[in-house]
């Protein structure tokens, strides 16, 4: 346990550092791929929150989505600061969520049933985006009205991007230590029982429904924060990167990539994706749009097949597997 | 406010997409139905099915009706390349991954559209007459593309319950072990059902792309209407989805008209809300 | 004709058969007995290869079968009608019934097979369009045992025919049984009713807790202490 855990400070030190040293010219490019990398891996983990007791999301971009457009147009409209904004954001895409949850919540809306109906949500509310497009600017999405100067701490926007590498680096974290404390919590033993059997955790005694939608609002509020913190760092917003199908499955594809069940399992699985992103845009330039997901599309097919804990989570389990010798062990999550 | 004759059309043009829905719907609730494996992909593969059925049409100069038998060969085809290579090694794990699993191939197909055939809209012209019956006009491409889905479903619900294998299949639904110690192998079964499901979305690929433009991002247009029309109709229930998928158009083309074409959508799904909390098992729920 | 030697069989970690051995020999009648729990559903689905034997040898007429699938075993002859029937409950009567002659071969035979059926169970006939979940207990065990006989099997296994079913209801459903048994079906039968059903067979066995404990001719067994010891086991 020691050595994992020096393991962890080591490479938050690290993490907290790579601001500070000179990278070259191509630092500030560096900054903004570790910014990208931290926010999506906070809503991966938010996402995670739901996916690892099989409430299986496929339109958390619904929930991004909310958050980002209605934290930007109450400024761009109504002149509210984000520091208002985001909590107001988050707070409206809660009450969306509990709307939503509350008859899947209390009519065994499960598995199958629940993906589709997650899957309509999220298109719907891009469509709405879409709709709306007098005041969002639909399909070619709405920036955030800038304040005047290069750094407005009215909009958190900054000059230098290190600030916001620090604000995503603590996003982050925060997210790792909801996702942490969930863990450790009676919630997580009564929502493993009621993704067991669903008629049996209720017949003893335990409230299927408020739990499936607590983590529901947990799981929606964090990606709200995710999806307003990302407009404000590209001070853009925009219907097809922030909802609907593709990002809420590039969402749980990073998850499941790097390990559904694992605290930084989603971490590892964004920063591949976005690793892999980034490296074949440099490669391939616009001549190949469409190969990054493609390759996503075929790993995540592979990568359930063969590998469903994923590529941290499979690790995690081989080296647990081997530090604790058989004496009847406790099941691994598989 | 608005002209009533503008509803009427709208209400008959909901009558004709509502045929197209069904077919679609009905192919997806079969394959549910049947292995109980739901294709986040499914209309997906009717977009594939689009695709070749242009493709034959506009680079090889094919005839449209034979183009469309091939778009329905395709469709099967894809059908039983599905079920083998992705869900055939996923059938007994859990939902969570057979959601993720189809919910890649989703992903898969739409990307490499994308990078085959870019972003651009495609579609087939057809040269055929729009109809004016007292008033209201209705586009000739849209009325056969109804009969002929109406005549694809007909054909579908013979093949279940006249044949010896549609029975089956049916059977398998309710029974699985029961029907092994008839002799038949559930596996056949799934196989057969997978190939009829994806002929069904190659009928409906050459039905919509006489009607819509094809382009990569196709599914996700149409994908989750058909998914809201299985849940409403009950997954797994043929009827309520058929009937489901009439009501749900109706809402489209008249919510489109009165208000905006996204917006029929929206209104579309505020009403498939309301009616999960009234009816959560969908509106003809039987299914246990 | 069939032979089991030394069958162990269970799920997952549980046993539920040890070493059973048995035997059903052509145009035979054959009991088993026993408390519930004993393993006699088991004991039947390792036969029709519903679960495939841990041990021991299953053969029919010399074949081999233990471990084989289902599917194949109905096509050596065996036909199973399972505890609760299993019927498919939205296919009609007469839908059920060509479920039943799935194989080929039965298939080649069905418009014998099943004028046979409809003249043993003429009540069927009657009902041929109607959905088999809404039959009653009586008519849908005799469907499955209709539907059974529509492989054209030479083994037929019966898993509690009784169960849920009124005493007149019993008494004609066994009746029917032995009429299935002159048509030639040799027949095995599980069952709870001991009394009724050691007017039905040759020889019986009882099986307890996965074992065999006693096997003899019905006539023999048909007295007081071996009739108590197969309801409650003691």
């Amino acid at each position: 346990m020691s050595a994992a855990r020096l393991l962890g400070a080591v490479g938050l030190v690290v993490l907290a550092l790579v601001p500070l040293l000179p990278l070259g010219p191509a630092q500030e490019y560096i900054w903004h791929v570790i910014i990208q990398i931290f926010l999506w891996s906070f809503v991966g983990n938010a996402w995670s929150l739901m996916g690892r007791f099989g409430l299986v999301s496929l339109g958390h971009g619904a929930f991004l989505g909310v958050g980002a457009y209605a934290m930007v147009l109450l400024w761009n409209f109504f002149g509210m600061t984000p520091w208002l904004g985001t909590p107001l954001a988050v707070l409206l895409t809660v009450a969306f969520a509990l709307v939503v949850a509350y008859p899947c919540s209390r009519f065994q809306v499960v598995g199958h049933y629940f993906g589709l109906v997650t899957l309509a949500v999220g298109e719907v509310i891009r469509l709405l985006i879409v709709a709306e497009r007098d005041w969002t600017g639909g399909s070619l999405g709405v920036s955030l009205k800038a304040g005047g100067t290069a750094s407005d701490w009215r909009t958190l926007q900054f000059a230098d991007k290190r600030v916001f590498y620090y604000v995503g680096l603590a996003a982050w974290l925060f997210g790792l230590w909801v996702w942490w404390r969930v863990d450790r919590s009676m919630a997580r033993s009564a929502m493993e029982a009621i993704g067991e059997d669903e008629t049996a955790a209720a017949s003893v005694g335990i409230r299927v429904a408020r739990f499936k939608m607590a983590i529901t609002a947990l799981s929606a509020a964090l990606t709200a924060l995710g999806g307003a913190l990302l407009a404000l760092y590209l001070a853009y917003a925009n219907p097809d990167t922030m909802a609907g199908i593709g990002v809420s499955l590039r969402i749980v594809f990073a998850v499941v990539l790097g390990g559904m069940y694992s605290l930084l399992g989603p971490f590892v699985g964004t920063a591949l994706t976005i690793a892999l992103s980034e490296y074949l845009r440099i490669y391939f330039g616009i001549k190949l749009i469409g190969i990054a997901e493609t390759i996503y599309g075929l790993l995540l097919i592979v990568f359930i097949i063969f590998l469903p804990a994923g590529i941290y989570g499979s690790i995690a389990q081989a080296v647990r597997r081997r530090l604790s010798r058989p004496s009847g062990g406790l099941p691994v999550r598989a | 406010m608005l002209d009533p004759i503008f509803i009427l059309e709208a209400v008959v043009n909901g009558i004709l997409l509502g045929g197209v829905l069904a077919l679609l719907a009905l192919g997806l609730n079969l394959i549910f139905g049947v292995i109980d494996i739901v294709w986040i992909a499914y209309v997906d593969l009717v977009t594939l099915c689009m695709y070749g059925v242009y493709f034959l049409v506009s680079l090889y100069g094919w005839p449209l009706w034979l183009a469309g038998l091939a778009g329905i060969g395709i469709g099967a085809l894809l059908g039983v390349l599905v079920h083998l290579l992705i869900i055939t090694p996923i059938l007994s794990s859990p939902p969570v991954n057979q959601l993720l699993a189809t919910g890649g191939l989703l992903f898969f197909i739409q990307s490499v559209a994308t990078l085959l055939w870019s972003t651009d809209h495609r579609s087939v012209r057809v040269s055929l007459p729009t109809l004016e019956v007292g008033g209201i006009f209705i586009s000739f491409t849209r009325l056969l593309a109804f009969v002929l889905a109406i005549l694809a479903m007909i054909a579908l619900y013979l093949f279940l319950t006249r044949t010896y294998t549609g029975t089956a299949i049916r059977a398998v639904s309710q029974d699985r072990e029961a029907i092994t110690l008839m002799g038949a192998r559930p596996q056949r079964l799934y196989l057969v059902t997978s190939a009829v499901g994806g002929a069904m979305a190659g009928v409906a690929g050459a039905l919509l792309i006489i009607q819509y433009a094809v382009h990569p991002y196709f599914g996700s247009a149409f994908g989750p209407l058909t998914f809201m029309i299985c849940v409403l109709g009950g997954l797994g229930n043929m009827v309520g989805t058929f009937a489901a998928a009439f009501i749900m158009a109706q809402v489209i083309s008249v919510g489109g008209v009165l208000v905006s074409t996204e917006m029929g959508y929206v209104i579309a799904f505020v009403i498939f809300i309301v009616l999960m909390f009234v009816r959560p098992g969908g509106i003809f729920a039987r299914r246990a | 004709m069939l032979e089991l030697q030394q069958v162990t069989a269970g799920y997952g970690a549980f046993t539920a058969l040890w070493d059973v051995s048995l035997r059903v020999a052509q145009g035979e009648a054959v009991a088993v007995v026993g408390p519930n729990g004993a393993g006699k559903t088991t004991l039947l689905r390792a036969i029709s290869g519903l679960i495939a034997p841990r041990a021991g040898r299953i053969a029919l007429e010399g074949a081999e079968l233990a471990g084989r699938p289902a599917y194949e075993i109905v096509a050596h002859g065996i036909a199973h009608v399972p505890e609760g029937r299993r019927l498919f409950p939205r296919l009609t009567v007469g839908e059920n019934l060509k479920m039943g002659a799935f194989l080929p071969r039965a298939r080649a035979h069905f418009r014998e097979s099943l004028d046979r059926v409809y003249e043993l169970f003429p009540v069927l006939a009657e009902r041929q369009a109607q959905r088999a979940g809404s039959l009653s207990g009586g008519e849908q065990q005799m469907l499955a045992v209709g539907r059974a006989l529509m492989s054209r099997p030479k083994l037929i296994l019966l898993d509690e025919p009784s169960m849920g079913l009124a005493p007149v209801m019993v008494l004609r459903l066994f009746g029917l049984i032995s009429r299935v048994r002159e048509v030639g079906v040799t027949i095995l039968i599980v069952e709870q009713n001991v009394r009724q059903v050691l007017k039905l067979v040759d020889r019986a066995y009882l099986l307890e807790v996965g074992r065999i404990k006693i096997e003899g001719r019905a006539a023999d067994l048909a007295e007081q202490d071996f009739i108590r010891q197969a309801y409650v086991g003691l």
